[in-house]
């Protein structure tokens, strides 16, 4: 077969080329001949195909997008913004921390080992192409029913991956969630953080400039895996999984490790001018990107690329999604140092082009141009689409069926059966079935892991200063009213960083979402970027970075709208953090904020009447900056000896984790007068349990005083009681609890 | 020592530091055996693991001094991966396999003391109950009946998991020591419970205090604890 080159693409104008199948539409190809004046070439046609994916090239969500940045709070602690690998924030002493969160979806349902575990590998490379150290991960994840056998398949599959990949890396796991729900059948929701530490000065960026410096390609071969991955997996419906299966990667968990420790030596010695990893879109993003924040121009030699299989075509090695690659650019001088790094490591590393002024990404394969391309029409000029957007009609059947008469547990036995319910309810139980798959040790500066309200690592060995970051979501929320409920996931993770004691920061977010050409579906998506974009400014707290997941659906049902957010707060000192459970014999239990009747979208409804209808809890992100204020200053003062975030689940379940986390009984008087069922069940915002030693009782008070926030004593911690015990309502034994709560996912999972 | 893929690596040389030591680091490449005191070789995944666990590790350019150094005498210490790699040497009898349940299993673990002639044990009192983590996916440790029989009636299974196997260890057996006593392989990380803000606690201090020979350690409680 001939090649088509660019001088065949002049020759031969006519040729009928198959964009359609890449998945460009009829416009988006029309355009490509525009900009080069030409038909494109196969391997060009390839290139543009993956970068003007919805997963590349966000052409559905940008427009949406653009208001984060603009609704952006000021902040002096933003040093990277979007649109880089991962954003950057300043922390303090001379250090700095870049986080984000990215979804797998798609290749987990295909393949759920491999596709969750390099979810983590592309994650933890986003990561480190920014400098930094990786020092921790993170998971949200989302399936059907808990006994549905899909769940069954997928579930342990997307654990084992997640820990499979984490735990060869040596990062540690600090937490995350999971939830089930029908509309994750088929689509289930695998989202990964990860975190990295770095000195202030450390900060690496993609770009190729410097005219004669040279593109290395170093770590993996490049084979046939993952092609395609970004616009035949990450951006359509999918129906039947196995035909595309050599469209996920394979993880090679020890080829990252070295590659990671490889690069911190390189970025040490200062060995690169810039740096890019290769993920989604492969080489043909790597260089495109590089190219295009650079000089502009970049001459690449693609028989130099060393290959797993050497019958691949230009087209293969151009989009093949092979993991733990990277791409830097070398000063001519530096080359013998940076491939001294990569021997010691094992790493292969190969010259494959050099910056040219140009203005333009000229590939080369077998003797002829195949590709010539100005690298910014691929990278950053692709098709922009204002999505039509309705608001379903269904939506107001929610506000009408609000679930208000479903029946209510109304004798002390029924209750008490409800709150034990609710605990071993899969969204609900103990999750260290899941967690114990992960090391959360390795590294030696984890300070608090799941199940704490957020995990916190410290920075190094030589500094009590750490970072808490928490991620959550919640769909049924969010499916009610998606402004609210993206706003709803934002304050949960920035209650859950105050809760121990850290200040929130910084913000990530990954937006799992049904098809965006499905107009109620783009609704959801406008209405929960407004309430993120809206929320972070009222918070004071920016968006760092993020990540769009678009066609999560089976059929035509797309799933709850999910959008996850990731909060990111830092501390002092590390020796000060509240953890989450009770521990303290004596202390007194504070309820902070107030509780309203509010059960739209809760986990009562769920779990017991399997109902979603009404109105979520209402959001009030005034109160949640007081609530944290009170929360962070009283762990500083050491007025709290332990503090819990309530949302799922509400008093209830906030007691019973605080109880169960080191068998610590309670003893509990509900405040007169109020509805014993709401008290303990709504899901109101803005709330947490606080545990005051009596010493401190005054103290505590008059800071809730004098910051405005309802506050009120409920109880009191009992080592000696065992139980947990609603006063005038019901005792449930700690052994019981602990057997409802702990005994789901083993039944479930094995 | 750093094989690459070692992953607790840091964590030893952090857990040398604390106890009063000082931490060299090795490189799995280096010909020769710097004069040390004693070896960690450290939990993680060594060259991947891909064949067995430690089977590469064991034939790394430094190995061949360790392992000779070893049988001479010098204090040796594996951890998990490192536990595998002395089997694989054959310094260690017996072998480790994929847990029983097929999981990767991470949690605080509780272990007795049962040997505590060793130069990595003797801080210890015998019989003494412990909380260390452990966290691996092939820690069932295996051995023909025979061999089981003679490392108990010699005293050299040093630590065994109490209530119950996490792994499917065969008699429970966590870790166990040489004849001459100075090679032990463990599959719990004592590196991790040195530091009750970030470990499990500090009961695994004095495996690596016994060998600095630190006048610093009373019972239940250090002096880097009392510092904090």
């Amino acid at each position: 077969m001939t090649v088509d080159t660019v001088e065949v693409a002049q020759a031969d104008p006519r040729r009928r080329q198959p964009y359609n199948e890449l998945g460009l539409k009829q416009d988006e190809y029309r355009r490509i001949r525009t900009i080069l004046g030409r038909r494109p070439t196969a391997a060009e046609l390839t290139m543009y195909s993956v970068m003007w994916s919805e997963h590349c090239s966000y052409k559905s969500s940008k427009m949406h997008l653009r208001q984060i940045a603009e609704k952006a709070p000021p902040s002096d602690a933003l040093l990277v913004g979007m649109g880089e690998n991962a954003g950057v924030v300043d922390v303090g002493d001379g250090w700095a921390v870049t986080f984000k969160i990215e979804s797998h979806n798609h290749p987990s349902y295909v393949e759920p080992y491999q596709g969750a575990a390099t979810g983590v590998g592309g994650i933890v490379r986003d990561i480190l192409t920014m400098g930094a150290r990786p020092v921790a991960v993170m998971d949200s994840l989302r399936f059907g029913p808990a006994t549905a056998r899909d769940t069954g398949r997928m579930l342990p599959g997307v654990v084992a991956g997640i820990g499979g990949y984490g735990n060869c890396l040596g990062l540690p796991n600090i937490g995350g969630e999971v939830d089930f729900d029908r509309s994750y059948v088929g689509n289930p929701l695998v989202n990964a953080l990860c975190v990295g530490v770095m000195r202030r000065d450390g900060i690496k960026l993609a770009r190729a400039t410097g005219v004669g410096n040279r593109v290395i390609l170093f770590g993996a071969k490049t084979g046939r895996d993952g092609i395609g991955g970004v616009s035949v997996l990450a951006s359509a419906t999918f129906d039947e999984g196995d035909a595309k299966r050599p469209s996920v990667q394979v993880g090679d968990p020890f080829a990252e490790k070295v590659l990671i420790e490889c690069c911190l030596e390189i970025f040490a010695a200062d060995l690169v001018v810039g740096i890019q990893d290769l993920g989604g879109a492969g080489l043909s993003c790597a260089t495109t990107e590089l190219a295009s924040a650079g000089e502009g121009g970049m001459h690449i030699d693609l028989d130099k690329v060393p290959l797993r299989e050497p019958s691949m075509s230009a087209e293969e090695i151009l989009a093949s999604e092979s993991q733990e690659r990277m791409c830097a650019v070398v000063r001519p001088e530096h080359v013998n140092a940076f491939f001294a790094v990569c021997a010691k490591w094992d790493v292969l590393a190969t010259v494959i082009g050099e910056v040219t002024d140009t203005g333009r990404l000229q590939v080369d394969w077998h003797g002829a141009r195949i590709v010539d391309v100005p690298p910014r029409t691929v990278a950053h000029e692709g098709p922009i689409y204002r999505r039509s957007i309705q608001r379903p009609a269904e939506q107001d059947a929610f506000v009408n069926h609000d679930g208000r008469t479903l029946p209510r547990p109304h004798t002390r036995d029924q209750l008490r059966a409800t709150v034990q319910q609710l605990a071993a309810s899969p969204g609900l139980a103990d999750k260290s079935w899941i967690t114990d798959q992960y090391d959360r040790y390795v590294l030696g500066n984890t300070v608090l892991a799941q199940p704490e309200n957020a995990g916190m690592v410290r920075l190094a060995d030589n500094t009590t200063r750490g970072v808490a970051i928490s991620i959550d979501g919640n769909g049924r929320y969010t499916r009610l009213d998606p402004y609210a409920g993206a706003q709803l996931a934002l304050a949960e993770a920035y209650r859950n960083v105050a809760a121990t004691g850290a200040r929130p920061l910084a913000v990530t977010n990954c937006l799992n979402f049904g098809s965006p050409e499905d107009p109620s579906v783009m609704w959801q998506f406008s209405e929960a970027v407004r309430g993120l974009a809206d929320g972070c400014r009222e918070l004071g707290i920016p968006v760092t970075g993020g990540n769009v997941s678009f066609y999560n659906q089976t059929g035509a049902t797309p799933i709850l709208p999910t959008p996850i957010v990731g909060v990111l707060g830092v501390i002092e000192d590390v020796n000060r953090r509240t953890p989450h459970g009770f521990w303290s014999d004596g202390s007194l239990i504070y309820l902070l904020g107030e509780t309203r009747e509010e059960f739209g979208g809760s986990e009562w409804m769920h779990v017991v009447h399997g109902f979603l209808g009404g109105q979520p809890p209402r959001v009030d992100l005034r109160r949640e900056r007081v609530l944290a204020d009170v929360m962070i200053d009283a762990a500083r003062d050491r007025l709290i000896d332990s503090a819990h975030d309530l949302s799922q689940g509400g008093l209830a379940q906030g007691l019973v984790e605080c109880c169960l986390r080191h068998a610590f009984g309670a003893r509990i008087a509900l405040p007169p007068g109020t509805d014993a069922f709401v008290v303990l069940l709504s899901e109101s915002a803005g709330r947490a349990i606080v545990t005051v030693p009596r010493s401190m009782e005054a103290r505590f008070t008059a800071l809730c005083i004098a910051r405005g926030l309802p506050h009120g004593c409920i109880g009191v911690v009992d080592s000696l009681s065992t139980a947990l015990e609603i006063e005038d309502q019901f005792r449930i034994a700690l052994p019981e609890l602990l057997q409802a709560w702990s005994a789901t996912f083993p039944r479930l999972f094995g | 020592m750093t094989f690459p893929g070692s992953l607790d690596d840091r964590d030893a040389q952090r857990a040398v530091r604390i106890a009063g030591g000082d931490a060299v680091q090795l490189w799995h490449a280096d010909p020769v055996l710097p004069d040390v005191d004693a070896v960690i070789l450290p939990g993680g995944f060594s060259y991947g693991d891909y064949l067995r666990c430690g089977a590469i590790a064991r034939f790394a350019p430094v190995m061949e001094a360790v392992i000779a150094a070893a049988r001479d005498g010098l204090p040796v210490l594996g951890i998990c991966n490192g536990f595998q790699v002395l089997c694989e040497a054959h310094l260690l009898p017996g072998a480790l396999v994929r847990n029983n349940h097929r999981r990767f299993v991470c949690r605080d673990q509780r272990l007795i003391v049962e040997n505590v002639v060793t130069v990595w044990t003797r801080g210890y009192r015998p019989g003494a109950e412990i909380v260390i983590p452990i966290k691996n996916g092939e820690g069932g440790y295996v051995a023909d009946e025979r061999t089981l029989n003679e490392l108990e009636a010699s005293g050299r299974v040093v630590v065994r998991y109490l209530g119950g196997s996490p792994n499917g260890s065969f008699r429970d057996i966590a870790g166990i020591c040489n004849e001459l006593g100075n090679v032990v392989g463990l599959m719990p990380h004592p590196e991790h419970a040195v530091d009750p803000l970030t470990g499990s606690g500090l009961d695994g201090l004095r495996f690596f205090t016994g060998l600095a020979g630190s006048p610093n350690v009373s019972e239940g409680r250090t002096e880097v604890a009392v510092q904090r």
